[in-house]
Formats: structure tokens, sequence, C-alpha cells
């Protein structure tokens, strides 16, 4: 198969320049005081005709500066970079809108800046504006365009210039989302034409729903070019190995790496924690699975997930039950249960014990799970320790799948399906 | 991989000379659309709208007017004529110029999220100018008619290719400094002055006979201002007369008695240095256009 880009060797070196003046560059005889740093270094890929390719990173990983250079926007410090000559960029939609020209006259404006003739125009306008739906307001002057209906004209006009290669930059991001199912449909349509299509997001469902390769970019250099379900997995690392999200990983006194994951919660303590007396207290979580011993943080799906939980009791406490619950990002209650629910008989606690929680298989896909751990009386009646959602853990699924349960499929299909016998089928219900 | 399909575009290396002149023939409907966005947007929401282009030059009449014949007294017969058959030049190449100068810069939105031949930027603002420049002829013909003033129609055909000697002066010019700007915003500040300068280093509200005999050392300097040229074959097309004799009765010359062949020649070398400054102009441009995104 052809190759729709192709891109060999390309660094990218930025200046940062302090001064920009004439007075100053006399002052300076010339120099001028900068600092540089590469945001892409010997970067090389090839993308097939047809293809869709994800390219995803943190921000200043350099997957725009990439797309840019792609696009012809920035220039390469070095290396090359070939590419079909008719693309559409979809960098911010609506760039060069005009605030104080109507909708249509940006159509045209803006059509012809992404290199479309005004007969082509013509031809495609009313399809531009069912697409963008603002029939209505196509003569009213943009500026007093809600931001949605501006990024559906942008959307409208970018993705009419029929391009051989879209590039996207994050724009899907953008609008409400029946616009980004449209825009998704369209950007499917795009896929069963044969156009090749990549794009930047730090969205991995995406990712995974659209592409059918991924590229993982990490501070200029590609870290992973694979499937998307790699593609994901790696991306996620990278975001926990750095300081991208505001979670600290709690180490136990000897600096063991105990694989619980704290969150930091800004949020005020719930209704059940400020019940707690904290006679029983939990002093110490471990998270064990098999991926730690390999050095990853996170679990594949169907991978056994331990917590050992370790509590303090100053006084002699009788009646006590632990609870454990497992929640998604929404709020969802994936799952409940406790000691008593078990049919485990604890003993009284007093001094230090510990309680161990063992799931022989998570089966969850995609996703960043909450845990919250509580000890109770066995009537619930009075509330010792209660953690909400204190802990989280992370599920990376390698496939395609989608969704959130891992649900084991096979799909066969049947060889010889039976005659369709009127006499056998069963009627309509009455 | 079989490699790239033959349409392909290597977009890293600067393209040549000949492909970029394509490139900016293919997007030719743009340089209209932008040269029409503009104006629109110029006088967008403003009553008078268009007006404004044409009251700018009268108004300059008269104050000149007033300073220059009133109580100056240069005696120069129909001078409301003779400064408006050069003020419109001098308008249209210091408005193209200042545009063009400033168009990339105003443009840094576009420039940092769409692919497109850079240099529409400049010529659009060339075009604006242009367009103005038809506007404010009209201000010219409602003067001719008001003085019931007869043209010298012997150098009128001389109109249309000093009209374009300008337009590709003040293109290449605007080219080259649109790029510069990028690096150095100073441009446009300093341009300002040197546009000033330059405006009283041509004969428009002065004539040229006050200055140079013709032929002498100081006509050559006089001519070395690209601009005389064309102002003067304004001049001579429009006001005609060459000169003039006072109340005292001293003879003045106005304007030099060039042929039309005189006239195309000087045209003829301003052409030339245009299109060597367009050369230039296209290598700056091509050079610096790459870094214009992270640049603005």
């Amino acid at each position: 198969m052809a190759n729709a880009v192709e891109v060999r060797g390309v660094s990218k070196r930025f200046r940062i320049h302090h001064d920009k003046s004439l007075k100053e560059r006399v002052i300076t005889f010339g120099r001028s005081s900068h600092e540089e740093f590469f945001a892409l270094s010997d970067i090389n890929i090839d993308i097939a005709v047809g293809s869709t390719v994800g390219l995803l990173g943190h921000n200043g990983s350099g997957k725009s500066t990439l797309l840019k250079c792609v696009a012809g926007i920035l220039s390469p410090t070095t290396g090359t970079i070939a590419r079909v000559e008719k693309i559409a960029a979809l960098l911010e939609l609506g760039a060069g809108f005009q605030q104080d020209l109507t909708g249509r006259e940006n159509v045209f404006l803006n059509g012809s800046i992404l290199g479309m003739s005004k007969r082509d125009l013509e031809k495609r306008f009313d399809d531009i504006v069912a697409f963008s739906e603002l029939d209505q307001f196509i003569d009213s002057q943009v500026k007093h365009y809600s931001s949605g209906m501006y990024v559906r004209l942008g959307f409208a006009i970018a993705v009419s210039v029929e391009p051989e290669l879209l590039l996207i930059d994050e724009v899907l991001a953008v609008g409400d989302e029946a616009f980004q199912r449209k825009c998704l449909e369209r950007v499917r349509e795009f896929q069963r034409e044969g156009r090749t299509i990549v794009f930047v997001t730090h969205a991995p469902d995406l990712v995974r729903q659209i592409c059918d390769r991924a590229v993982v970019l990490d501070h200029g250099k590609i870290v992973l070019d694979g499937s998307p379900g790699e593609a994901v997995r790696s991306f996620r690392e990278h975001l926990f190995s750095g300081d991208a999200l505001a979670v600290e990983t709690t180490t136990t006194g000897s600096g063991r790496h105990t694989g619980a994951v704290v969150r930091s919660r800004p949020t005020a303590p719930s209704a059940m924690e400020q019940r707690r007396n904290l006679k029983v207290r939990i002093t110490d979580v471990t998270f064990e699975h098999p991926g730690l011993a390999e050095g990853r943080s996170y679990l594949l799906p169907h991978e056994p997930l331990g917590i050992r939980v370790t509590y303090d009791a100053q006084d002699r406490v009788e009646d006590v039950m632990f609870g454990i619950a497992i929640y998604d990002l929404k709020g969802n209650n994936l799952f409940g249960a406790n000691t008593k629910i078990m049919g485990l008989e604890v003993p009284p606690a007093h001094g230090l014990g510990e309680i161990r929680f063992s799931f022989a298989d998570v089966p969850l896909l995609d996703g960043t799970y909450l845990v919250t751990l509580a000890i109770q009386t066995r009537d619930e009646g009075v509330v010792y320790d209660w953690h909400e959602q204190q802990w989280q853990f992370e599920v990376m699924n390698p496939e395609r799948t989608a969704g959130i349960v891992a649900m084991p499929l096979s799909v066969s299909l049947v060889e010889n399906p039976p005659d369709p016998n009127p006499n056998l089928n069963p009627g309509p219900i009455e | 991989m079989d490699g790239l399909p033959s349409a392909a575009r290597v977009v890293s290396a600067r393209p040549t000379l000949p492909a970029r002149l394509r490139r900016l023939w293919a997007y030719r409907e743009l340089l209209v659309g932008m040269t029409r966005t503009a104006l629109k947007v110029k006088y967008k929401n403003s009553a008078l709208g268009f007006v404004w282009s044409m009251l700018n030059p009268a108004l300059y009449l008269v104050v000149y007017y007033v300073v220059f014949q009133l109580i100056l007294k240069n005696g120069l017969p129909y001078f409301t004529i003779y400064l408006l058959s050069g003020l419109l030049v001098w308008n249209l190449f210091s408005a193209a110029l200042a545009g063009a100068t400033g168009s990339v810069v105003t443009n840094a939105g576009l420039i940092k999220k769409v692919d497109f031949p850079r240099e529409i930027l400049p010529l659009a603002a060339v075009g604006a100018a242009l367009v103005h420049f038809g506007l404010q002829v009209l201000v010219l013909f409602a003067a001719l008619a008001a003085f019931r003033y007869n043209v010298n129609w012997s150098y009128m055909p001389l109109v249309v290719p000093s009209l374009f000697v300008l337009l590709l002066l003040a293109a290449s010019l605007g080219i080259l400094l649109s790029a510069i700007n990028v690096y150095m915003r100073d441009m446009q500040h300093l341009l300002e002055l040197v546009l000033l300068a330059w405006f009283w280093g041509t004969p428009i509200v002065w004539y040229f006979g006050l200055v140079s005999k013709a032929g002498s050392n100081r006509s050559i300097i006089l001519l070395l201002n690209p601009v005389t040229a064309v102002t003067l074959t304004f001049q001579n097309a429009i006001y005609g007369r060459l000169s003039f004799t006072d109340k005292t009765g001293v003879y003045h010359q106005i304007l030099p008695p060039y042929t039309n062949l005189q006239h195309l020649e000087l045209l003829g070398v301003v052409a030339l240095v245009s299109v060597g400054i367009l050369w230039l102009a296209f290598v700056v441009f091509g050079r610096l256009e790459g870094n214009f995104a992270e640049e603005l």
C-alpha cells in the first residue's frame, strides 16, 4: 500500500526569544538571547493511505507540533516530511473567521483559505449549512454566534474540502455531544471512503474507537507505535510516570512500593466520614496485583487484585465489620460487600490487625476505579472509620473492545443453519 | 509500502520559486476574497462606509489648498488638480506598502493554524489599497468636472503602465517588509517615518521644476526616487501644464517636458528595479516564512 505521509528523521527545535525590538537588537549587537528546546527529536513515521492514526501524548509531548509540521504550518529543523497534496487540517475550527462578516461570507472566505474554489463552494454551500445546522443564522455576523455554532460551521467547511488526508487536532473535544457524534460519523465516512486520517488527542477512548494504529509521543520522542490498545496502555503509563495527574503513590517506611494509589480529594468529607469515631482506624492500605512485579501500576482485565488493610484499635472493640466498595469515576457503584455479607466472623479488634480483600478476577476494562473502605458495627449503626473513594486503581485494556466490563466473548459463525421451516418457527406472541 | 503517490509534496523542503508562484496562482481566488474581506471589514458598521475613503483625499486637498495656495501663495494654476494627480498616486503607494508590511503580523492567527501561500497576505493589502485608489479617483473626476479641466490626452495611455509599475513596486517592497516585520516589529513604525520623509521627497505638494532644470544632476537625484517617475507620469497626463508665468512675469517650469518615450524609459527603469526587489522579496520571504508560525 502507498503512503499518505512519510516522516523521516524529523526534529523541531524551538527558540524562545526574550527580546524582539530593534532597539534591543542594536544594544545586544544583533544577538538575541534565547533558550532552545527540542519539541520533536528524530521522528520517523510512515502513514499508509486509508489508515487512521492517533497521536497520543500529554501536553508538551510534541504531538501538535508534529501535526503542524505535517500540515506545513511549521517547518522541521531537520529531516523531511512528504505527504499527499490535498489535505485539510482542522487545527482550530473557525481559524480565520472574520468576526464582522456573516456566516455565508465566512464560508466562502474560509473555504478559499482552505484551498477550495468559489465554484466548489457554491456547489457545497447547502451541504455546509445543513451540516452546521445554521440555516437561520447563516446571514448573521459570526461574532453573534455561540461557540458551538462557530465550531459547527468551522467543521462543516473543513470537511467539505474532501481531502485525501485529514489532520485533526483535539477539535472533536469541543461542541456538545450530539455534534461530537455527528463529527465522528463524518470521520467514519471518511474512513469508509478510504481517506487517511491523523488525529491528535489525549482521549484514549477515542483512539480505541476509531484508530487502527496509534503513536504515543513523550517529550518529542516516539514511545510506542502500534495497536490502539497497546498505545493507550503505554500512554497511561507515561501519564502516571509523569506529574500529569495529581496522584501520589504511598510508600511504606521501608520505601517499598505498595501499589496503593491515594487520591488527592479536594472535596469535603462525606457524611459517613463525618460520623467516624476512629475507635478502629485504618492505618495502611496495600494493593497487590501481578503487574507490580513487572513494574506496571495498572491491572490487565481479569487479573487478580488483593487489598490488604491494616487497622488499629486502641481499646478492645467487640463488634467489628469491614466493608469495601468500588466505584467508577462517574460515581457508579460497581461492587460492594462487607464481612457480614461474606459470612466472615470477625474477632474483636484490639491493637494492630490486618484484613485482606482478594478478588480472584477483576472483570473490568479501561478506566480508573475508586475504592471505599469502611469499618463499622455489624448493624452499621456506629462508624469506626470510613474512607470514601480514597484509593484508586487502574485497569488497561490491551484489546480494542469497548466499555468497562470485561465480558468474556467468543464469536463464531454457525455452519449450515437449519432451514427456516415455518412449522418449527414460533409464531408471533399473541 | 510503495512510497508516496505521485501527487506528493515534500512539505519540509523550501519550495522552489516556480512552485511557489504556481501555488500562488492556484490561490488567486483567495487573493480576491481577502481583498474583498479587508474592505468589507474596514467599513462594516460604519454609516458612511466607502465615503470615508474619498473624504481622506478631499480633506488633504482642502488643507493643502489653504496652506499652499492661500497662505504661501505658490501661484501654481489649478493647484487642486496638480495636487490630486500626485496625491492619489502617493496614497495608493503608502496605503499598499503600510498595509502589506503589517499584513503577516496582523493575520498571525491564520498563519498559525492554516497552511496557505503566505504571500497572499501582503498582496491582498495591495489589492485593498487599489480599491481605495479607485474610489479616490472619483474625487479627482469630481474636481476635474468642477473646474471643467482638460486633461492631457496624449499622455493618458501612460497611466496604465505607470499604475502597474507602482503596484509592482509596492507589492515587492510590501512582501519583503512583511516578512522582516515578523522578526523586527519596529519595521512598521520605522516605515511610518520613512513614508513621511518619502512623501515630502516626492514632487506632490511641490513641483519637479522647483528643484531641477531638466537633465541636470539634481533631476537625476530626484529620479532616483522610484515613485517620482510614476507621479510625474500622472501629473503630466492629468495636470498637463509644463510651465506657467507668474504675476511678476517670471517663467516657472512645473513638469519636465518628457516625451512619452522618455516617460516609458523612466517607468521601465523603475519596473526593472521593482522586479529585482520582487525577486529579493520572494527569496527573503521564502527563507523566513517557515518560521512565521512560531515567531508570531
